[in-house]
């Protein structure tokens, strides 16, 4: 698979870069050589599978918009464009893989299994996290930019010691999956856990969705450099995909994935796409980029694209697409139930769990401020 | 156990916690070959094999952060920092990351990770490799933070570390690595957040750790011979700090003076003065004095005996102290 993986430096600097795109915006099959062998294991019903996988999760992203805007949650970041991408990646890892996401991995939540509501909690400000990382094999979201690329990076150097890696046993080689923004890119996290994971020939794969912008900044602002490249002073040979299309993201790191697996040492995936919506809820990108932008994009929509593959050469029944919207609908309003009704957390949590034994100082500040809030339900007779 | 430098109790500690445990690992810089800077780890990559004492790329963050990282995978990483000051690049991961996933995952995720820095000042060195920066990390929620002063301790103390389901930071008295004691293996091992009383005395007391241990037991000693009788409290903990070993040494002397290499603004000081002046506010004789380094970058190795608290500046304390 080295035939795509490097290009000259002219053909780097190009403005448009190889990418391996399989379906195009029309929704029609295009050639991709190697990738297609991964392509073709899909069903129909594998790709409806993906289909509405995708509908679901941008169902969850829309009311996690409307729940912030109606106050239930503090903060939402929305994925909207990058449903493919997430989709993809993650139907193509197994079980004993381990995710690592920033706060926007909403797609890849739901393919691990972490239900959207305990997403919708931690924006809603319940909690941090919520979830148990081991039981779904997804770490935690994590907010400071790029630092989550070390931990995948140290979890695949972990599943190395194990020799967890190159058996050829596929229910046994395991990889980790680093996650990241083109913003990312510029931290020194990613660029130590690039480092990391080529001295070290860890099996963690780098997925960098380059969704174009970090906030307000654009690409370009980070590096003039495509970013597939990026891993290769370091040792980690990388592909751009296109983002967009869900059947070229599953093939594409499918085949990546299995040759992490096999022992092969790193690789860097990124995942060409568009943030179609604002960086949260608290960001207005009409201030800093061209509608015309996000118009051209809207007719890359990854949702869009592979519903009129289906539509044109499946025989996907017309009903199938009305029974995912009505199930998106069901899911929406499931979500928000759990989202409004969510309770207030009592005030001791606070002081749980910052460590695993106990800290003197932080029980004697529990006690403290317990009997404090009690001396007011003493005096007002309520708590 | 025969007298052992303090450094190589360490490396003994750790000997035994590997011998003890496959899952513990060592990962740091030159930690290798050669043993590290200060070869606190000689001789364990020979015995224990290259996937266990892990020779890193000069990136402390990325230590940190793959450290993390192995910790999620099950193993117990010991980060070996190479000096004091080198921990800043570090800093991000340290408070942002390992300092707060038990607490991000409500308790589902353990973070048994040490990190030892060798600190301190006194032994001639540039800059950035003197620093005492326990303070800056004690002032962050879920990091528990212990320094040895002899060998004794350090031999227990790094043990105790390591088997903490918590992160820990152990800084080593880099000054004092040379420093002979004897080691009591026998021991069933100690409690690394008790202060010790290491001297009992009636006129004053004098709370340090690490590398100011043996200063002020040279302190006590001086102090007796002109009539003072000086209790010193070797703190061991840094964070949580045992403060009712020291509240119960204050009630009985009404006089404390606190010394660390640290700088007096915002140390560990602070926070003892104000909080033992809180619990014994009608036992103390005199305010809680401090003792320590300037608010100043620390300066060059030959003006660096005027930085550190030495026996002459740690009596003239108590002699403040005693004036009340």
């Amino acid at each position: 698979m080295t035939s795509n993986m490097t290009g000259t430096m002219e053909s780097q600097m190009r403005s448009e870069p190889p990418m391996i795109q399989m379906l195009t915006p029309e929704g029609d099959r295009i050639e991709s050589g190697e990738y297609d062998g991964f392509a073709a294991e899909l069903s129909d019903d594998d790709l409806r599978g993906f289909y509405r996988d995708m509908v679901l999760v941008r169902r969850v992203d829309a009311e996690g918009n409307a729940l912030q805007r109606q106050g239930q949650l503090g903060l939402w970041a929305p994925l909207l464009g990058q449903e493919a991408a997430q989709i993809g990646m993650g139907r193509a890892l197994r079980a004993q893989d381990f995710v690592f996401p920033t706060y926007r991995e909403h797609g890849l939540a739901w393919c691990r299994g972490v239900a959207p509501e305990t997403l919708l909690g931690m924006y809603r400000g319940q909690n941090h996290g919520g979830w148990d990382p081991q039981e779904h094999r997804f770490h935690t979201y994590t907010i400071v930019i790029g630092s989550q690329a070390l931990h995948a990076t140290g979890y695949a150097m972990g599943i190395g010691l194990d020799g967890d890696v190159g058996t050829g046993d596929r229910d046994r080689d395991a990889i980790s999956v680093a996650c990241f923004g083109d913003g990312a890119t510029s931290q020194g996290d990613v660029s130590e856990a690039l480092t990391f994971a080529g001295a070290f020939h860890a099996p963690v794969l780098f997925f960098c969705q380059n969704n174009q912008w970090a906030i307000s900044e654009p690409t370009s602002v980070q590096t003039p450099v495509p970013l597939y490249t990026r891993g290769q002073g370091f040792g980690v040979p990388g592909l751009r995909v296109d983002g967009n299309d869900i059947i070229a993201m599953y093939a594409v790191a499918r085949a990546s994935a299995d040759n992490v697996r096999s022992g092969a040492g790193p690789m860097l995936l990124e995942a060409f796409t568009y943030r179609m919506g604002a960086h949260t809820t608290a960001d207005d990108p009409t201030k800093y980029r061209d509608a015309a932008l996000d118009e051209e994009w809207k007719a890359k929509d990854p949702i869009v694209r592979l519903r009129r593959y289906l539509e044109k050469h499946t025989d996907t029944p017309a009903d199938f697409f009305a029974d995912v919207d009505t199930a998106a609908d069901e899911l929406a309003a499931r979500i928000r139930e759990a989202c409004v009704s969510m309770e207030t957390p009592p005030v001791e949590e606070i002081f749980d769990s910052v460590f695993v034994e106990p800290h003197p100082l932080i029980e004697e500040e529990r006690a403290e401020y317990l009997a404090y809030l009690d001396s007011f339900a003493e005096s007002e007779g309520a708590h | 156990m025969a007298a052992l430098p303090l450094s190589k109790a360490i490396t003994a500690g750790l000997r035994k916690a590997m011998d003890d445990d496959p899952k513990v690992l060592l990962i740091g810089e030159d930690i290798g070959k050669l043993g590290g800077v200060f070869r606190v780890t000689e001789g364990l990559q020979k015995d224990f094999g290259e996937q266990r004492v892990i020779d890193a790329p000069l990136a402390e963050s990325g230590i940190v952060g793959t450290s993390i990282g192995m910790a999620v995978r099950g193993y117990k990483p010991v980060i070996e920092v190479q000096f004091d000051a080198f921990i800043f690049p570090a800093y991000d991961q340290i408070v942002t990351q390992l300092a707060k996933l038990t607490n991000r995952t409500h308790g589902a995720e353990n973070m048994p990770i040490v990190i030892r820095v060798p600190y301190g000042g006194g032994i001639g060195s540039p800059e950035h490799h003197s620093e005492s920066p326990e303070t800056v990390f004690a002032h962050h929620a879920g990091l528990k933070i212990i320094s040895p002063s002899n060998a004794h301790d350090a031999y227990w103390m790094i043990q105790e570390a390591i088997a903490s389901p918590d992160p820990i930071m152990f800084f080593e008295p880099k000054r004092r690595y040379w420093l002979r004691g004897e080691v009591d293996e026998s021991d069933p091992g100690l409690d690394p957040f008790s202060a010790r009383v290491v001297r009992e005395g009636s006129d004053v007391t004098l709370v340090t750790y690490g590398p100011l241990v043996p200063t002020g037991m040279d302190v006590a000693a001086a102090a007796a011979e002109e009539g003072t009788s000086v209790e010193l409290i070797d703190l061991r903990g840094l964070n949580p700090i045992d403060f009712d070993t020291i509240e119960a040494s204050v009630r009985k002397t009404g006089r404390l003076v606190v010394a660390h290499e640290a700088p007096v603004f915002l140390g560990l000081g602070s926070e003892i003065a104000a909080r033992i002046t809180e619990r014994c506010f009608y036992h103390l004789e005199a305010p809680v004095l401090r003792v320590g380094g300037f608010h100043t970058p620390y300066p060059g190795s030959k003006l660096e005996h005027h930085y550190l608290p030495d026996l002459d500046r740690i009596i003239d304390g108590i002699d403040r102290a005693l004036a009340y």
